[in-house]
């Protein structure tokens, strides 16, 4: 029996934990004062965004032709870039899913994915504006690569996590290999697919409106001439139409997955009862 | 009809699971495989399909070592070699039909397979096979919303709608309730006696063992120690099988 003092503190000081928080500290203070982030610097900010909230307001929506031509050419290219890009991902993701495949085929296709992974969008965007022109094409490019970067990886680790003793009963049948993908593998990560795929579209669809900042197509062009021109209220007709395009495309991503995820019927997304397909999607959990 | 020669498998050098296995499977029967977790039952059986890849021997089947045979000629062997799992192995997120169909994968063109382009034939017998296992009513059915028991009877109709020479089963009844066990042994059983296609099974269970086979191989540590009818697998071989006596009472 040891006595109270022979047992060990319950919540023993880490000193080197201690020592990071300070640290830490310390390195916000430090960069505070390298940028000049005074109260002064914040009190004059906060002045001039009142001024700009004020030239804001009321949106000015009379170029609308102007307005509706660039939000057609960035949802041309969002839905274009995810089409190109998620039928690039099936076969990418396939081959670089370890389980399935041999290390020389899966080696490079991870690496591809990893080189489409490591730029932001629009630095893509700028690269292909550079080798194919400016326009549509260049951020259809862009967020194509950018795509296979998202889609492929979690499809290819989606394809990781399935059953195996699925594929084993088909592979058995003595199926060929094509068949053994499409019967023994597809079924299994095929709802997953579809969620990865809308999630891309709905990703695209916000990056299609910023990659013409950098003279890659769609709304952001025309957004970015308003800023220069100082024309702010023409700048928040642009920003509410944007809003209102993603909202949209919320509305149909959730609907498409709905479709194929839950088995819900076109009818069933106008029902004002969200119940009845989330009775079906208790039964088909979406990652089993 | 199968013949298996000096069969070793090792999964780590110089730790073999199979020891030079020599087993001769006649055209007709059941063949029970009995033994203790771990002795390479289910290796064996997994050899003979190369869903395991053997280390040495060979393995005659229709005039041919499977063993050496290549990838193209080796799932042209498995088309004839239908097999049974102990979890099932449906693709859950598919139907009955396409569960049962799927044994037909090595006949149809994958372009066709991913269309659902089966013959109509193969459609007609998964129908019917469908009412003999009594799933009538069952082919659109996700294999995931089936029970247990039901989920073997589609495993063992995907398993015939091959029309095999040889069924393979890998313990077939121990996920399954005892009821269960047998009605799906009666059906596993009554079907290859009615098309006379020879089984071997891999079981835990004796009793079912003795009551459904023809032929006992028990085997411990890698090797076959018994092969014979049911009746001469008496209490002292059961112990050399298995080790101990204290649970024999």
């Amino acid at each position: 029996m040891s006595t109270a003092a022979a047992r060990p503190d319950p919540f023993p000081v880490d000193g080197w934990k201690r020592a990071g928080w300070v640290l830490l500290a310390a390195y916000v203070v430090y960069a505070a004062a390298q940028m000049d982030v005074s109260w002064d610097r914040v009190v004059s900010g906060l002045h001039n965004a009142r001024h700009f909230f004020e030239r804001l307001f009321p949106p000015n929506f009379s170029r609308w032709d102007l307005l509706i031509k660039g939000l057609a050419e960035s949802l041309q290219i969002a839905v274009l870039a995810s089409a190109l890009g998620i039928a690039l991902s099936l076969p990418i993701g396939l081959a670089a899913s370890r389980n399935l495949v041999p290390a020389w085929m899966s080696w490079p296709a991870r690496l591809l994915i990893v080189a489409a992974r490591s730029f932001h969008p629009v630095i893509v965007a700028i690269l292909f504006v550079k080798a194919v022109g400016f326009g549509a094409l260049a951020g259809i490019l862009a967020l194509a690569l950018a795509s296979i970067g998202f889609t492929a990886k979690l499809f290819a680790e989606a394809i990781e996590e399935i059953s195996l003793k699925q594929v084993e009963a088909v592979r058995a049948t003595g199926a060929p290999f094509g068949s053994v993908i499409g019967i023994g593998v597809l079924p299994q990560v095929f709802a997953r697919f579809i969620g990865f795929a809308t999630y891309q579209l709905d990703s695209n669809l916000r990056n299609s409106t910023m990659v013409g900042i950098v003279g890659a197509g769609g709304i952001g062009g025309t957004l970015f001439a308003a800023f220069q021109r100082f024309d702010y209220d023409f700048v928040c007709a642009i920003l509410i139409s944007i809003i209102a395009l993603i909202m949209l495309g919320e509305l149909l991503a959730t609907g498409v997955r709905a479709i194929f995820i839950d088995g819900a019927s076109i009818a069933d997304l106008f029902r004002r009862s969200p119940g009845a397909p989330a009775g079906r999607h208790a039964r088909l959990p979406e990652d089993d | 009809m199968l013949s298996i020669k000096r069969l070793s498998k090792a999964y780590v050098a110089g730790k073999p699971v199979l020891i030079d296995i020599d087993l001769e499977i006649a055209a007709r029967g059941i063949t029970a495989i009995i033994g203790a977790s771990g002795t390479g039952k289910s290796t064996l059986i997994r050899c003979i399909n190369r869903l395991v890849e053997p280390t040495s021997g060979a393995i005659e089947f229709e005039g041919r070592d499977l063993v050496k045979l290549s990838r193209a000629s080796l799932r042209q062997a498995r088309r004839h070699i239908g097999m049974v799992f102990q979890e099932y192995n449906l693709v859950e997120r598919l139907t009955v039909m396409e569960n049962l169909l799927s044994g037909r994968l090595g006949y149809v063109s994958a372009w066709r397979a991913w269309r659902r382009k089966f013959p109509p034939a193969d459609i007609a017998r998964a129908f019917e096979l469908l009412d003999v296992v009594g799933l009538a009513g069952f082919a659109n059915q996700r294999a995931d919303s089936l029970s247990g028991g039901q989920r073997q009877r589609v495993g063992i109709a995907r398993a015939v709608m091959q029309q095999p020479s040889l069924l393979l089963a890998d313990e077939p009844t121990s996920s399954l309730d005892p009821k269960t066990s047998v009605e799906v042994m009666q059906l596993l059983t009554g079907i290859a006696r009615e098309r006379g296609i020879p089984v071997i099974i891999n079981m835990h269970d004796v009793e079912l063992a003795r009551r459904f086979s023809d032929r006992i191989v028990g085997m411990a540590g890698g090797k076959v120690v018994f092969d014979g009818p049911p009746g001469e697998l008496t209490d002292g071989m059961l112990k050399s099988i298995y080790g101990g006596e204290d649970w024999l009472h």
